[in-house]
């Protein structure tokens, strides 16, 4: 088999694992090394579908033992199966990132006889990248659930990032999909992991030279929309992982059917790719927002809105709290309002410091007027010509698509535009997320 | 204080010739109408003056910046040197009458039209000399790693750093063709001049597989059911897709009389 069939069904099937950063870790180039990491990461490339090259991301093999019923590599799929030796990978990394297409390797596998047999594989060719080639570029790698431990610290310290998927959002959903992987199979390694991390933390203070475990962390990703778990599920389930395992990222994938079985949804839907979208707002506001998972969803609410977006959401369910005084509220309720992003309140921290900002600073400042006039006061005074009532409010805020998702029976073409707004219904709807 | 004068500054397109600039409007108390350099053309009927530059005027007004208003704005003095905003040196002007004024303040003046301005130019400079780190694409010739770039601004000094600690051992050239510059390295010197009508070496052999192989990998990467190329433009914009590798789409017939020989080479 050639080197590119083989790329292509490796790449082919590792396409569907999300992480592709190349994040939180900083390494110097060092003369006589090759490579080095930018903390902030670098995207390399954007295929087709938008989402970001930064890694090679190609699978060891794509023999499995298992017989995930979601995976394209379960056991019972006819489908061409390849194998990287060590030695191929390593130097079609290294080709690569010489010629700056990447910014290291991400590798994953399916499982060749046992866990640890495959677990030794990936230790081979990363150590044939770290030690022969000196090789100092991002390497993410996943740990293989089953894997011995001392294996899987072997690879924690070769690699930059690890990841264990957790697959499923729920343990229902794991046993019905994915018979032969559990819960605590999974957990187990991330606990692992998280462990090593935090050790490996108090070592550097003690030893400025103690080697790194997995220095830019630990990451997951479930697959939203296989099965019926809702969005309050698998949001609290990632506020979980936050908080108990330190994560780095929670990464969600659509789930794109790829095969045709009668426990999943059938081969025709569309990925829920909205919805993905929904998730990853949501986990901003978590991470960078100062936001909890209870705040956004609830017992009654237990699905995000599809046509306005968390934040939007939120403050038009919590009006008491606007509108806010621009020059003198706190940085944790700027992040609160939507239009402003964390980039767009440090400025007005920084700007207000020399003097009263009002409605035209602030969109020189980066914030989104069109959704943050409605919930903000500057001077005392708020945006010429605005009616802040609910309704007005989420007119203003529907996106052209959101409006085109309402229902259309409330559109007339009318002369005056105030007569032509939401009918009581819509507004609720809205508000409650049934529409 | 400063009068709005009706002339001309030329210098000779320098670093230091732009301090220069400063230095002449500051001891002439006026304002010019355009500051330009040499290959710029006549805008308007002003007359126009030619500013002599003098090493020691400049350092005078680079030590100032930072002196009288802070560190960080002397590093905004020499990023809007690279920038390619329009009339740079003119807002640099401003902006430092403001600064010598204010102090360490103007900084913080973001809602300020002078101050915003250059922040904007700044940030994108900043923004394409990453998206260059990202984009920038090396073919192995002869040993020597070999790109071209087209970007708007001078990103050459802006990407140096990194690319010469990432590359330490190997030899390497960025050749910038919009401003005719090339940035050359070889394992622990850099340099960055200035050449005329430099033409890319033609790839060797090895050098397509690899180009051919990166191809394969970046057609089979996507996912057919999430096709997206709104999102794909508005993270990789078609200006740099001209000296990526990915998109030098080779005829069908070349790739596969590749495909074929790829065997033998990599034995």
């Amino acid at each position: 088999m050639t080197i590119f069939e083989k790329l292509k069904i490796l790449a082919d099937s590792a396409k569907y694992d999300v992480a592709c950063t190349s994040s939180g870790v900083d390494r110097v180039g060092q003369p006589g090394d090759l490579g080095s990491a930018v903390s902030c990461g670098i995207c390399h490339s954007f295929a087709a579908d938008g989402r970001c090259i930064s890694l090679l991301k190609v699978l060891m093999t794509n023999f499995c033992v298992y017989d995930c019923k979601y995976c394209v590599n379960r056991r019972s799929n006819d489908t061409p199966r390849a194998a990287f030796t060590p030695r191929e990978l390593a130097d079609l990394t290294i080709q690569f990132y010489r010629r700056n297409y990447i910014e290291g390797l991400f590798l994953s596998s399916g499982i060749l006889r046992t866990p640890d047999d495959t677990c030794e594989k990936m230790i081979e060719t990363l150590t044939i990248l770290r030690e022969e080639y000196r090789f100092q570029g991002y390497i993410h790698v996943k740990a293989i659930p089953g894997a011995d431990s001392r294996l899987i610290a072997r690879l924690g310290l070769l690699g930059d990032r690890m990841s264990v998927n957790i697959e499923l959002p729920s343990q229902d959903s794991l046993k019905t999909l994915a018979p032969d992987k559990s819960k605590t199979d999974i957990l187990k390694p991330m606990g692992y992991i998280s462990g090593r991390i935090q050790e490996n933390g108090a070592d550097l203070v003690k030893y400025r030279h103690a080697p790194r475990f997995a220095p830019a962390g630990q990451s997951t990703q479930m697959i939203v929309g296989a099965t019926p778990d809702s969005d309050f599920q698998i949001l609290r389930l990632t506020e979980g992982l936050y908080r108990k395992y330190q994560l780095k990222r929670v990464f969600f994938s659509a789930y794109i059917p790829v095969v045709e079985d009668s426990l999943l949804p059938s081969v025709t839907t569309k990925p829920p790719l909205l919805r993905e979208h929904r998730l990853y707002q949501a986990d901003w506001l978590l991470r960078f927002y100062g936001f909890e998972a209870k705040e956004l969803l609830d017992e009654e609410h237990q699905n995000f809105n599809p046509v306005l977006d968390p934040k939007c959401n939120w403050a038009v369910n919590h009006l008491e709290l606007f509108p806010v005084e621009i020059n003198r509220v706190s940085y944790d309720m700027l992040l609160r309002v939507p239009g402003i992003g964390v980039k767009s309140a440090r400025k007005i921290l920084k700007a207000r410091k020399v003097g009263p900002l009002h409605f035209e600073d602030l969109k020189k400042l980066g914030v989104v007027l069109k959704r943050a006039q409605y919930f903000i006061v500057c001077c005392g005074k708020a945006a010429q010509g605005l009616r802040i009532t609910q309704d007005s409010i989420l007119r203003g805020l529907l996106s052209d698509k959101g409006m085109a998702m309402l229902p259309q029976s409330y559109e007339q073409l009318s002369l005056f535009p105030e007569q032509n707004r939401l009918t009581g219904e819509d507004v609720r709807k809205c508000l409650t997320g049934q529409m | 204080m400063f009068d709005r004068a009706d002339v001309t500054y030329r210098y000779d397109g320098s670093f230091e010739g732009m301090l220069c600039c400063v230095f002449e409007s500051f001891a002439r108390r006026e304002l010019p109408a355009s500051v330009a350099p040499p290959d710029r053309g006549q805008l308007t009927f002003t007359p126009e003056v030619w500013i002599e530059t003098d090493p020691e005027h400049a350092r005078r007004v680079f030590a100032s910046v930072s002196k009288k208003i802070s560190k960080a704005a002397a590093q905004l003095v020499s990023d809007i040197f690279l920038s390619c905003m329009e009339e740079k040196e003119l807002a640099l002007i401003r902006f430092l009458r403001l600064g010598y004024r204010y102090g360490a303040a103007v900084m913080d003046m973001l809602a300020d039209d002078t101050v915003n301005a250059l922040y904007r130019a700044q940030l994108y400079l900043k923004n394409e000399s990453h998206l260059t780190l990202e984009f920038l694409r090396f073919s192995e010739i002869k040993g020597v790693l070999i790109a071209q770039i087209e970007p708007q601004n001078f990103v050459l000094p802006k990407i140096q750093e990194h690319f010469c600690a990432r590359f330490s051992g190997e030899r390497f050239l960025i050749y910038d063709r919009p401003h005719q510059a090339i940035l050359a390295y070889q394992p622990f010197e850099a340099r960055i001049f200035s050449v005329e009508g430099f033409e890319l070496p033609k790839a060797e052999e090895e050098e397509q597989l690899y180009r051919d192989l990166w191809q394969h990998y970046y057609d089979s990467i996507a996912i057919k059911e999430r096709e997206n190329p709104v999102c794909r433009r508005n993270h990789m914009p078609k200006r740099y897709w001209n000296c990526m590798t990915e998109f030098q789409n080779l005829p069908r017939e070349a790739r596969r009389t590749l495909k074929n020989r790829e065997e033998t080479l990599l034995k």
